[in-house]
């Protein structure tokens, strides 16, 4: 029994090498959009007068607001960590809400402004738009594939953010795993917690042969271990976080500000 | 390496007063973007806008995901990031603008 306590105790964090991991697919992301950008660059060289004429056709001040929106998300974000690394949970939960409803609020904004250029009949392959000169289709689906892949980055976030709520939020934790080659011998016998006065407090059913292992779960208290292991995931999900707003600190000007 | 025994913490902690500097300094830098897009700089305003989003870039990288408080390997394999997305759009320009 006592082994299998120390087993699961020697639990190893590497924070820092988990950082740079993250980091090291952060560098993947930021050369997949370094790509795409490599792409409006030259296309904006191409055809300059077309790209200012479609910038000037989107809505800036919903381009500003997101970048307000996002902005501010990253700092409750940071926050969310700021409040965990100093063992504030609920806190910390509260900053993570925030940060999710940020993201809602962007994806809203994105989805109105979308949904008014496709009632407009402006969407890549649409027989409105190829219509329209080489150089504003060629602008328009950059536009779509551009903040499109931007926005699927931010719902992949919000829904790493819901992952880190639960995790927040679980108020349990494993105190003890039982591996199988320690319970064979346990079959049509039950298990007994007992007080220390040998005062019967639950006893199990009978475990039958298809019990390959125990874990005993405590309820109801939220550990220093789990904390840490919170703050180590938390950290990480943050960097993802401001990796999508540092892609939006370029989209916005590329795409909403080269017209004025 | 840290050991984990020695300190609690996974990471160097900040106040929350230099997040809320720095997301007014990206705020103002926003804002900054948006009045000289308005202003006729021509060919330069694309120029200007790049730089201030790199600027933002920057302030983000170093206090929201903590670069700066990380050990030097981070700003290397930053650098070496930036570095090949630099090659890569230099070389394809170098190639564009000679056909």
């Amino acid at each position: 029994m006592s082994q299998a306590a120390e087993l699961t105790m020697e639990k190893h964090y590497d924070p820092i090498g988990s950082r740079i991991g993250m980091w090291l697919f952060l560098f993947t992301e930021f050369l997949l959009f370094g790509g795409l950008f490599l792409l409006y660059a030259i296309y904006l060289n191409k055809y300059p007068e077309e790209f200012h004429y479609g910038s000037s056709q989107l809505d800036q001040f919903v381009g500003a607001m997101n970048t307000i929106i996002l902005l501010t998300s990253s700092l409750t974000m940071v926050l969310a960590v700021g409040a965990l690394q100093r063992d504030r949970r609920k806190l910390s939960i509260f900053f993570l809400v925030t940060t999710f409803t940020f993201g809602a609020a962007f994806l809203i904004n994105k989805y109105f402004e979308w949904g008014h250029k496709i009632e407009l009949g402006i969407y890549p392959g649409s027989q409105e738009l190829t219509q329209h000169p080489q150089g504003e289709i060629v602008f328009y689906g950059l536009y779509y594939a551009m903040t499109g892949l931007h926005g699927l980055h931010v719902i992949i976030g919000m829904v790493i953010m819901l992952f880190l709520l639960y995790f927040l939020l679980k108020k349990s934790h494993r105190a003890l795993s039982i591996k199988s080659n320690q319970i064979q011998n346990l079959n049509g016998k039950r298990l007994l917690l007992s007080d220390e006065t040998g005062k019967k407090l639950w006893k199990s059913q009978e475990i039958t042969s298809e019990v390959t292992g125990m874990d005993v779960v405590v309820k109801g208290v939220f550990t220093e271990e789990q904390l840490k292991s919170s703050e180590v995931k938390l950290e990480n999900s943050g960097l993802y976080w401001h990796l999508v707003d540092i892609i939006w600190i370029f989209l916005f000007p590329l795409f909403y500000l080269v017209s004025m | 390496m840290v050991h984990q025994n020695e300190h609690q913490h996974t990471q160097h902690i900040v106040g929350y007063g230099t997040y809320i500097m720095v997301w007014l300094a990206l705020l103002m830098l926003t804002a900054l973007t948006v009045t000289v897009a308005g202003m006729n700089f021509k060919n330069f305003a694309i120029v200007i806008a790049i730089l201030i989003a790199g600027l933002k870039s920057i302030l983000v990288m170093n206090y929201f995901m903590h670069l700066k408080f990380e050990p030097p390997i981070f700003r290397t394999m930053v650098y070496i990031t930036v570095f090949t997305l630099a090659i890569i759009i230099g070389l394809t320009f170098t190639d564009i603008s000679f056909r």
